[in-house]
């Protein structure tokens, strides 16, 4: 659905100029919500504003529902534009208008005439609970209220796809919890393509189908979630699951993570590495984390004594990814 | 008190009342009709605004600083040949609503740059982002979102233009600018001079109070 092919993004000339985007290749599928995830410097938001032209690439193509967005300008672009629903982190609503007069303002924009718009902006504020606040102007309402406008407003024109400038940063975790609820709710009942950029693990972690992490500029992870949490040695992975750093195995003990996938986590695998093998076990530390059906976890632990190859052979054989720290 | 001077005075007043409404209230309309375009001009043409075309904000700021710079009454001396190409005359209301209303616009536009510039940039990206053409950023999310901060600015303008008002009173323009100076200050009639300030300061205030009334209103639910 959307589709980012090398894009780059420099700021200024000669040697004062800051790249943002250093060619970036996304995919997001027709459907799925990806997240792009990044410390706040990382060049997302400059990202995410060019997938709707809001910043032109220095170079490089986006192309979004088989249209080279890229290629557009002027009214072309603003139709396309208008295809392309968008939410932000301070919300950006009209203080001057009604929460109703809000959510029409784009069906103004494309044209629809008074009847067809209030009868869509009902719908809408249905869609998002908040059919009993038309006549409210934003100021009266709630940071979680305001982003449910805001994401009603996205979604008047009926968008290919959504577009989410860290739409919970500005919002406490319970509110932060429903509007994900609200956005995963639409992505499975309308199919609605959902790209997001957050520096919020959590936001991955409870919505996101795919991610990309974003350093400096560059994406240097991507792919499905749970893929990549069920990797110890990818980043995603490294940030779920935090080990201890400065721990000392004692003598004669090995540190060892375990990272468990899939019906795995539900097995008594510790105990039958005591039992079997002999080996003593001392738990350093464990979590696990569901990702919609899927359960990953991760333990961390000293193992002393008994057949300790042995025991990580077995261990191995269950499918699970067993690191041992040197 | 006289009262035999104060009934022969009366007309004169009112009708001095009436001319000093009449060129403030005409002025005013012309100066926020030609005002508020420019106002949003300065803005767009900015570096970092919609059309970003900078020399021609460059040319816009210089042109409004001279206009900002020159008192009042060289003002109206100076552009009589404008007036009487205007108007047709350069005595009385009529001819003074021209150089009332120049010397207003580039005020004005100041005033309306400075409140246009303080509607939140994220807004304007906003409506950029739902495909909205300049005008429509222009006319549905500028003006409307500036639009209290707008009201004070041309109350503000308005009361500056009792004050230059006042001064036109000097070519001939009439109001009670004109009639404070002609009875209060040459005739030595300090009645008349404490009776038409008196006016003036209830004009004042008045439109002040309006003028406060209707932006707080809009910005109620700002």
């Amino acid at each position: 659905m959307i589709t980012i092919n090398d894009v780059s993004k420099v700021y200024g000339r000669g040697e004062k100029a800051i790249v943002a985007l250093d060619a970036v290749n996304l995919a997001v599928p027709q459907g799925e919500i990806f997240g792009v995830l990044g410390e706040s410097g990382a060049g997302k938001s400059t990202l995410i504003r060019c997938v709707n032209l809001l910043e032109r690439p220095t170079s490089g193509s986006i192309i979004v529902n088989d249209q080279e967005i890229t290629s557009l300008n002027g009214p072309a672009l603003r139709k396309a534009r208008q295809r392309i629903g968008m939410i932000f982190q301070h919300f950006n609503l009209l203080s001057s208008r009604t929460i109703a007069e809000n959510v029409a303002f784009p069906l103004e924009v494309m044209g629809y005439n008074r009847s067809q718009r209030q009868e869509r902006v009902k719908e809408l504020l249905a869609l998002v609970g908040l059919e009993n606040r038309a006549q409210a102007y934003p100021a009266q309402l709630s940071g979680g209220q305001k982003q449910r406008v805001g994401i009603a407003r996205a979604l008047a024109g009926k968008p290919d796809v959504l577009l989410s400038d860290e739409a919970t940063s500005a919002l406490d975790p319970q509110t932060t919890r429903s509007i994900l609820e609200l956005l995963q709710d639409l992505n499975q009942r309308m199919g609605l393509t959902i790209l997001l950029i957050t520096h919020e693990m959590g936001v991955v972690k409870q919505i996101c189908h795919q991610v990309a992490i974003l350093e400096a500029g560059k994406v240097v992870e991507q792919g499905r979630v749970s893929e990549l949490a069920a990797l110890p040695e990818s980043r995603l992975a490294r940030s779920l699951f935090p080990r201890l750093q400065s721990y000392e195995a004692q003598p004669g003990a090995r540190i060892v993570t375990i990272t468990f996938a899939g019906d795995t986590a539900d097995e008594p695998v510790l105990s039958n590495v005591i039992r079997q093998f002999d080996v003593n076990v001392n738990i350093l530390s464990g979590n696990i984390e569901k990702f919609g059906e899927q359960r990953i976890g991760q333990l961390q632990a000293e193992f002393v004594g008994g057949q300790f190859e042995a025991a990580l052979n077995y261990l191995r054989q269950l499918g699970l990814r067993v690191e041992v720290d040197e | 008190m006289d009262w035999n001077y104060w009934s022969y005075l009366l007309p004169d007043l009112w009708q001095a009342t009436q001319d000093t409404l009449l060129m403030v209230g005409v002025s005013t309309i012309f100066t926020v009709l030609l005002g508020l375009p420019l106002g949003v001009l300065l803005v767009v043409t900015d570096r970092d605004g919609l059309l970003h075309l900078p020399w021609l904000h460059q040319i816009l700021g210089f042109i409004v600083n001279i206009g900002r710079s020159l008192p009042f009454i060289i003002l109206l001396v100076a552009i009589t040949p404008f007036t009487r190409l205007i108007v047709g005359t350069t005595i009385g209301t009529t001819a003074a609503i021209v150089p009332l209303t120049v010397a207003a616009i580039p005020f004005f536009g100041r005033v309306a740059e400075t409140s246009l510039r303080e509607v939140d940039g994220g807004v304007v990206e906003a409506a950029k982002a739902m495909g909205c053409n300049g005008w429509q950023i222009v006319l549905k999310v500028l003006i409307p979102e500036a639009l209290p901060s707008l009201i004070l600015g041309v109350t503000i303008t308005i009361i500056s233009l009792v004050g230059y008002s006042a001064i036109a009173g000097a070519v001939g323009a009439g109001g009670l600018g004109d009639l404070a100076i002609r009875y209060g200050y040459q005739r030595f009639e300090t009645g008349v001079m404490v009776v038409t300030v008196v006016l003036l300061i209830v004009f004042v205030q008045i439109i002040q109070w309006i003028g406060n009334r209707l932006a707080e209103r809009m910005a109620r639910h700002a």
